[in-house]
Parts: C-alpha cells; sequence; structure tokens
C-alpha cells in the first residue's frame, strides 16, 4: 500500500538551516547538510529545502548546498523558494534536486508551471500555495505570506493541477507556527478538489495532528519543520506512533 | 566502468551520487563503444516517453542499447521504454520486455507518488531485500504484468514493479532515491 510521507521542511538562508516562527522570528537550527542526513536515518520520506533568501547573489549557494545535498541523501527531496523562470528551474534540477517548489512565480506567471512540466515532467512540479482564512474564505497568499491576492484556495489548486502541476504544497498561514494542528478543513477540500498528491503543511504540534490529518483528509504526506529541528517530536516515535494508530506509514 | 547512458531525461546524476555513494566510479555517455565496453549499464530515466525515444532512435541509441551484452538496469522510464510501447505519446518502444506501458486510470491521485511496497520477487537482483520495506515510486504510467515481471506492485491495479529478460533488468521504483533498500538493490545489480 503507498504509505503517508513524513517530510521534514528546512528553511535555508545564506546556506544555513533556519526556520521562521510565523515567518517573522529566525533561528539557527544548523547545518543543512547535517541536518538532511539526520532525518534520512531517521526515516524521513522525503525533505524540502525552501531557500528563504533567494536574492541574486545567493544563489550560486544554494546550487552548491543543492550539489552537496544530492551528493549526500539517498531519498528524494525538493527545493524551492525564489524561483522565477525555467532557467532557475534547469540549475536546480541539474545539481540534482529531484523536484522544485514554485508559489509566488507560479501565481504571477501560471505558464511558468506548463513550461516546467513539459521540459521535466509533471512529477517535477510542486506548486506551493500559502492560504489564509480571511472575511470567511481561504484565500492565497505570495511573498512568503505578505500579499494577498484575489485567488480562492481551491480554485487555484484546481488550475495549478490543470496546468501541470505534479503536486501540491498546502501551507495553512493561520495554522502555521501555532503547534494547535493541521488546518483540516482546507486541507480536505483541497485534496478532494484535486486527483494529484497534496502535502499539508503548517501547525503541526503533536503526534495526534498528524494522525487528524491523515484520517480527516486526503492529503498524501505532512510537511513540518521545528517540531523536527528542536527534536520535540522525534521521526522514529512519530511513525512508530502512526503505525500503531493503523496509518499507512513506512517504518524502517 | 559503469555506463550511465546520457539522453534527454532529467536527474541523470542521481543514479551516479548513488554509485558514489557505494564506493564506484561511473560515466555518464551516450558514447557507443564507452556504453558497449562497460561492465554495468544503468538506463535511468525521469521524463516524458515519446521525446525520449525520439532523441535515442536519431542518435541510433536504441541500436546500442539492444546490443548490450552485460547486465543493464533500466529505471523508471527505462523500464517503460524497454517494454513494446507505451500510451504516453502512443510511443513505440525497444520491444525488450512483452508488456506495454499504460496510464493510470484516475481512481485513484496520479502521479503514484511516494513510498510502496512490492512481492512476487524472482530472481537475484532481490536477494536479501526484505519485503516489509519500501521503495519510491514516481510515475504515472505503469508496465503491465507479463512473464517478464519479476516483481509486483499494487496501486490501483498490480504493475510491473520490476522485470527481467536475461541481461536486462529493470525497475519501475528508483533504487538510487529508496535509502538502504535502494542501495541494497543497486549493489545486487551490481554483483550480478
Amino acid at each position: 500500500m503507498l504509505k503517508k510521507r513524513i517530510i521534514p521542511c528546512l528553511d535555508i538562508k545564506d546556506g544555513r538551516t533556519v526556520k521562521g516562527i510565523n515567518f517573522v522570528d529566525i533561528k539557527d537550527a544548523g547545518d543543512p547538510i547535517e541536518l538532511a542526513k539526520r532525518y534520512v536515518e531517521q526515516g524521513a520520506d522525503e525533505l524540502v529545502f525552501l531557500d528563504i533568501t533567494a536574492t541574486i547573489e545567493n544563489r550560486e549557494t544554494l546550487i552548491e548546498l543543492v550539489k552537496k545535498i544530492a551528493l549526500e541523501i539517498n531519498i528524494p527531496f525538493t527545493v524551492g523558494g525564489g524561483i522565477n523562470s525555467i532557467d532557475d528551474v534547469s540549475k536546480i534540477i541539474k545539481a540534482g534536486a529531484d523536484k522544485v517548489s514554485i508559489n509566488s512565480s507560479a501565481v504571477k506567471t501560471p505558464r511558468l508551471i506548463t513550461e516546467i512540466a513539459s521540459r521535466f515532467g509533471n512529477q517535477c512540479v510542486v506548486v506551493a500555495i500559502d492560504t489564509k482564512f480571511e472575511n470567511g474564505e481561504w484565500k492565497v497568499f505570495v511573498h512568503g505570506g505578505r500579499t494577498p491576492t484575489p485567488l480562492k484556495t481551491i480554485d487555484w489548486a484546481k488550475q495549478a493541477e490543470t496546468l501541470g502541476a505534479g503536486e501540491l504544497l498546502l501551507t495553512s498561514m493561520n495554522n502555521d507556527g501555532t503547534k494547535t494542528g493541521f488546518a483540516i478543513d482546507i486541507t480536505n477540500k483541497v485534496s478532494k478538489s484535486v486527483n494529484i498528491p497534496v502535502i499539508a503543511s503548517g501547525g503541526a504540534g503533536k503526534m495526534h495532528h498528524f494522525m487528524e490529518l491523515f484520517e480527516n483528509t486526503e492529503a498524501n504526506a505532512a510537511l513540518a519543520a521545528s517540531i523536527f529541528h528542536y527534536g520535540e517530536i522525534p521521526i522514529p516515535k512519530l511513525k512508530q506512533y502512526l503505525q500503531n494508530e493503523k496509518i499507512s506509514i513506512r517504518c524502517k | 566502468m559503469i555506463a550511465i547512458i546520457k539522453y534527454n531525461a532529467g536527474n541523470i546524476s542521481s543514479v551516479q551520487n548513488a554509485l558514489a555513494r557505494l564506493g564506484y566510479e561511473s560515466v555518464i555517455t551516450d558514447n557507443e563503444n564507452e556504453i558497449l565496453s562497460a561492465e554495468k549499464v544503468i538506463f535511468p530515466g525521469v521524463g516524458e516517453a515519446s521525446s525520449a525515444m525520439k532523441y535515442l532512435t536519431e542518435r541510433e541509441l536504441d541500436k546500442v542499447i539492444l546490443s548490450v551484452k552485460k547486465p543493464m538496469l533500466g529505471i523508471c522510464l527505462g523500464l517503460q521504454l524497454m517494454c513494446e510501447s507505451s500510451e504516453e505519446g502512443n510511443t513505440k518502444c525497444l520491444s525488450i520486455f512483452n508488456a506495454s506501458v499504460k496510464k493510470f486510470p484516475a481512481t485513484k491521485k496520479v502521479p503514484h507518488m511516494g513510498w510502496n511496497n512490492f512481492s512476487d520477487v524472482k530472481g537475484s537482483l532481490f536477494e536479501g531485500i526484505n519485503l516489509n520495506n519500501d521503495v519510491y515510486y514516481i510515475h504515472s504510467y505503469y508496465a503491465e504484468i507479463c512473464q517478464q515481471t519479476i516483481a509486483i506492485c499494487n496501486y490501483i491495479q498490480p504493475f510491473s514493479a520490476a522485470m527481467q529478460k536475461n541481461n536486462f533488468y529493470a525497475t519501475q521504483f528508483h533504487p538510487e532515491k529508496s535509502a538502504e533498500i535502494g542501495a541494497q538493490l543497486l549493489k545486487n545489480f551490481l554483483a550480478l
């Protein structure tokens, strides 16, 4: 049976791992390669690296880091952050990433999704959606959650699928950093509206949050950062717990 | 030397990295002599079937692949291109395996993406591999089960997780991305 995936996310700034608490405060949580290797040993199913600086001068630093990651780890990984063109994608894929994640640039230039899909395959394109519940509606936000858009989350998710996305990474800004659980409502709606895998993100704080997510939505994967970085929930313990709760999970 | 066939498929370097982690040197090449003189050949691939076959035939790499006498391992799209035909772009393929490649019906999420198991294994490729382990799949098309199927996976329906005919081996999953179990499978292939 296909397993639900547990995906640690590593936020990268200038080649180092950080985590934004509610997208604002930033703490240093270590060397990305060491952290990545530790997660692989612990049984992480995939890794996501989000470059949160993504300034032009630091782009080469990221590419060098991607090459090192590709040499060291033996599970799939996704790289996102600041990807604006097919040229950016090409550099990251050539450096050894399995997938790229695009967010603001996909909203600004939706055809980028199609361009990446036709050049590198659908499986390569993860469309990341930052969503916020405001005035009775789930809407799409861009630029790290700072800029609202008129897009409704469900509509954008469906459009991204039609354009060629192979997977969606859905982050609820209302839940992110709160450690009160995933946004079950919108994750359920999005995962049922599309026929591509959905990764849920934002709000993981306790092990039972993951069970609630997998029991109540069709999400295929759960992504989290700080609870893994700071060792609050060790991945082997989480996976054992989910297996005991009859969630289909890969245990080493 | 191990030859990794160079063509217009994505992320070929990940196979080279996996071999390097096992301590093996390899060369990514589309040179006939290099491919045919290699001890082992790997035919990897992530991409689209019709454009990949077009690329291979234009450079006569299809003929080179068919004349490989040493053990060859196709991975993912590599496996699909070793079948008779693919529904992806209505493509005539290399016809090493007597199976056709079809698109998954959309009764569950497609692509079949993530960790899944396999069963009904045959042959030395799977020696020492615990069948409770999962491997990493990422594909929207699947190869039917045929007499050359040496492992079966079930997603939406049973399909070929691995195939073998003589010196030609292939896996639908990605051993280079399947943690320790994938490394073991690559070691088994390299020991053939």
